[in-house]
């Protein structure tokens, strides 16, 4: 097998807060390989943000500090890499999608102006030329791509304007502006409905597919795993405790805590799976 | 379109406000002790001149008839007469209220203009030295009174450093007569004459400055706190993490969501601007309405006093409602709100 | 950051206002001023200034050792009638508020509790009320009833409520929904014990920050009104009338204006930087 395309390895992170130094990651080593669907999972406190904020480069330094690893990003290193290579990267090959999407719009500009603003400067950084009629079309298309019925309405629309569901997918289309190759999503849906949420993983995991991209799914529901990942990483206080191929994970847990956190999965009844609830073409 | 309800629903709450204003108004005016009528003829009149006045004013009419005819009279702009000038109220009030509108309006420009990039550098520079100096005028805003600011101003720039006009809005050797809008800055620009708006605007430096101390600290403060609420908010993470760069975060991103706070506080505050706008035109010569308010009310003239009152009140629902146009442009949430509510 | 439990919560807002500095300096400003207020026929060197003298031989003095902030126009010593000018000040300050914010909380609380119709009739006047500026209203009863200090008051009176009425209306309404309400409700107390026993208290750290906040300014409107020549009338001390009437001495002779302006700012000055220091000790965000 080839290089995967993120690989982390080894990484530890300590944030000094009121004086007190406290280590949050003690050697995370993880991988996603091109065209992956990789699981990280945790209860809340696990580091699993932490991991995800040092990949994306948005970690506060201070109170953060990487005190050991490396990140590396399609074989080049990103934690020493230059603050304008971080940048380049930053919104363009790797994206990210938000899990709250009511709070992750600005309330005070419309869709398209707040995805046009994304795509100019990714553009920019890219060295790309796109005029503004293009980054119109450009974002039509993609808030087509997440199954909008009518992307132009959506895009002149304020975020107070749109549903849950809705909000959520403009978050995704944000991120597949610029075509990533990495996708980091952090919990998402979670603020939203169970039926709302099984229908935009369900999108989440299409449209992965259909552009063959690579996705970290951030999450601590096991439940959300078995439906969309390939490989999983259990992580706890910090630590990656188990490392495994989703089904060989459900089936045969190898760790005590991996199997308490399986056991605490709600089941949904008969075998119904995420796939069969979602319907992602409504209006949400 | 939802902008368009939006607007329809704040002029007709404004114009709610004036109603009860009018009402207040008309309130006080009947509390006065004693007969209006006999008040102003004076104890030398006999009973029947005061009884043919009180007629006349309709001062023996039922009290709602009294406001029927009341509000019937002021939606035709007429406050009545003055009993110290016998000239229509409204005509005396129209000259007066130019020059005050001139000066408040040069000092809501001047405190925001001061105002918010103070407060943006407060939060920019959280507990450091712009974080300080902003505390520092708010306090001192907060705390001076603004006729012995306005008094220790016209000291300072008048007295000792000679370097401003201390009284009136125009050298009385430069005439000029404002009759387009009334704002000499304005209309001496239109007519070209840009001497003269230089004159006006050196005049205006030192009352705004006085009148706008108090609004220009509090501007800051809310523009820091509210700066800062907004840059904790996921979006403005968001906003990094899709790579928007920094600058254009903290001048698109977060600045025009912070700007909603400060501007509906500012227009709570301008009603006591207009009470300190009185002090400093008294200060200043300035031939505002406070000169006028001040010399009928000490003449116990009560249609010009109400006047005064009645176009203070309304100038504060006018100014407010430009504010709450403003936000509902600035903040959709509230326009949408607004409109649906 | 938690707190050994044996501490009480009284004892905690202590020692967080003892160690806060603005609090301590605030505190300190406007005790210094009630107590100068009380003790000054007592500790004022010319306790006679007070009253309608005139001594052509000491008119218009600099400050010196024996006149601190010199003489008036008339000869009268500055430092003691600014001493005695405190007291009009702090007495417009406890009439105004002591009037004024029982009525504005009661209002507020009844709105924010009831909702409906109460709300709207009580929020639409406050809206209303709130759009006469308070000097304004003030000479406008001044006119109508003759100038005097317990006329302004009254007009300050008037207006000031709305403020308070405005900060508990949006206190009770968010606490109305608060389970402990829900729960007194539930086992049955009655909608007096309710409001007063249950929604009151917790609206009390902000009303109390800013009651220190507003006497600053009740303070200053007082002055602007009384150097207007719309306050107290003469000989009794007043500070906003020693400033009006120095300013026609300006600029030799300063201190006449200038030193009881200054007077002015700081007891403002005290009220709100204990305010501010209060607004801490309490943690309480809505106050502006």
């Amino acid at each position: 097998m080839t290089e995967p395309l993120l690989s982390v390895r080894n990484l530890s992170v300590e944030f000094t807060t009121y004086g007190r130094t406290n280590a949050v990651l003690h050697g995370v080593t993880l991988a996603v390989p091109e065209r992956s669907q990789v699981a990280l999972v945790g209860e809340s406190g696990s580091g699993k943000t932490v991991t995800m904020k040092a990949i994306m480069g948005l970690l506060r330094e201070p109170p953060a500090r990487v005190t050991a690893g490396e990140i590396l990003f399609d074989g080049r290193d990103l934690l020493r890499a230059s603050r304008a290579e971080r940048d380049r990267l930053r919104g363009t090959a790797m994206a990210m999608i938000f899990q709250d999407p009511m709070s992750s719009l600005n309330p005070v500009f419309t869709v398209a102006d707040q995805m046009g603003t994304i795509l100019k400067y990714a553009d920019r950084r890219l060295g790309r030329q796109r005029g503004r009629a293009g980054r119109r079309a450009r974002v039509h298309e993609v808030l087509a791509q997440v199954r909008m019925r009518d992307p132009e309405r959506v895009a002149a629309s304020y975020p107070i304007m749109l549903s849950g569901g809705m909000k959520q997918r403009v978050l995704i289309a944000m991120a597949l502006l610029s075509q990533p190759r990495l996708l980091i999503a952090d919990e998402p849906g979670t603020a939203l409905d169970v039926t709302t949420q099984a229908q935009i993983l369900k999108l989440l995991k299409d449209l992965v597919e259909e552009q063959h991209l690579a996705l970290l799914m951030i999450t601590h529901n096991l439940g959300v795993v078995r439906e969309t990942s390939h490989y999983v990483h259990v992580m706890h206080r910090g630590r990656i405790v188990e490392a495994a191929e989703a089904q060989a994970l459900f089936a045969a847990p190898r760790e005590d805590y991996t199997r308490n956190l399986i056991a605490s999965v709600p089941r949904l009844t008969g075998g119904t799976s995420f796939a069969t609830l979602a319907r992602t073409d409504d209006e949400t | 379109m939802e902008f368009l309800l939006f607007l329809l629903r704040r002029v007709l709450w404004s114009l709610l406000v004036l109603v009860g204003l009018s009402v207040v108004i008309f309130l006080i005016a009947r509390a006065v002790p004693g007969d209006p009528a006999r008040m102003a003829l004076g104890p030398t009149a006999t009973q029947e001149q005061v009884t043919d006045l009180r007629h006349k004013l309709g001062l023996d009419r039922p009290l709602i008839t009294q406001y029927g005819l009341f509000v019937a009279a002021l939606s035709h702009g007429d406050l009545g007469r003055s009993l110290l000038t016998e000239r229509a109220v409204t005509d005396d009030i129209r000259e007066s209220f130019a020059a005050t509108l001139e000066l408040v309006l040069a000092t809501i420009f001047l405190a925001l203009a001061a105002g918010l990039p103070l407060g943006i550098a407060a939060a920019r520079w959280k507990d450091r030295w712009p974080d300080t100096a902003s505390r520092l005028v708010a306090i001192l805003g907060a705390v001076t009174p603004t006729f012995f600011l306005a008094l220790l101003l016209q000291l300072l720039a008048g007295y000792v450093l000679h370097v401003l006009p201390t009284t009136g809005r125009l050298d009385p050797a430069d005439p000029f007569h404002a009759d387009i809008t009334g704002l000499i800055t304005l209309d001496s620009l239109l007519e070209g004459r840009f001497a003269v708006t230089l004159d006006a605007l050196r005049h205006l430096l030192l009352p705004a400055t006085a009148l706008a101390a108090a609004t220009m600290g509090q501007m800051a403060r809310l523009t820091r706190a509210s700066m800062l609420e907004v840059m904790s908010q996921d979006y403005i993470e968001a906003a990094r993490a899709f790579g928007i760069p920094d600058w254009l975060r903290v001048l698109k991103y977060t600045l025009r969501p912070s700007f909603v706070a400060p501007l509906t506080i500012l227009g709570l505050e301008f009603a006591s601007m207009i009470g300190n706008a009185f002090v400093v035109e008294l200060v200043f010569s300035w031939p505002g309405m406070a000169a006028y308010g001040i010399r009928t009310i000490l003449q116990k003239d009560l249609n010009a006093v109400m006047g005064v009152v009645m176009v203070s009140g309304a100038f504060f629902v006018g100014v407010n409602l430009v504010i709450d146009l403003l936000v509902g442009l600035v903040d959709p949430r509230i326009r949408i709100r607004g409109a649906r509510a | 950051m938690s707190e050994p439990p044996r501490l009480s919560a009284g004892y905690l807002r202590w020692y967080r206002f003892s160690r806060n500095p603005t609090a301590v300096i605030g505190a300190a400003i406007v005790l210094i001023c009630i107590a100068a207020t009380i003790l000054a026929p007592w500790i004022t060197p010319f306790p006679n200034a007070v009253k309608a003298v005139v001594d052509f031989r000491s008119r218009h003095l600099p400050p010196s050792a024996l006149h601190w902030f010199g003489t008036d126009d008339v000869g009268r010593d500055i430092l003691t009638r600014v001493i005695f000018g405190y007291r009009v000040s702090l007495l417009l300050v406890v009439v105004v508020l002591g009037t004024a914010v029982p009525f504005g909380a009661i209002l507020g609380m009844l709105a924010g509790y009831y909702g409906g119709w109460v709300e709207i009739a009580i929020m639409r006047t406050t809206d209303i009320a709130l759009a006469i500026p308070p000097l304004v209203m003030a000479l406008a009863v001044a006119a109508v009833l003759s100038p005097s200090l317990f006329h302004s008051m009254l007009a300050i009176a008037i207006l000031w409520w709305t403020w308070h009425a405005r900060l508990v209306y949006s206190l009770a309404r968010q606490l109305r929904t608060q389970e402990y309400i829900e729960a007194a409700r539930m086992v049955g107390a009655g909608p007096l014990h309710i409001l007063f026993r249950e929604l009151l208290p917790n609206c009390l750290p902000p009303i109390v920050v800013k009651c220190s906040l507003d006497a600053g300014f009740v303070i200053l409107v007082g002055a602007s009104l009384s150097f207007l020549g719309l306050g107290i009338r003469p000989p009794t001390p007043d500070l906003g009338t020693m400033v009006a009437t120095g300013a026609a001495y300006l600029p030799e002779k300063w201190w006449e204006s200038v030193l009881p302006g200054c007077a002015i700012l700081f007891v403002a000055l005290g009220f709100n930087l204990l305010g501010d220091g209060l607004r801490d000790v309490f943690d309480v965000q809505e106050v502006r």
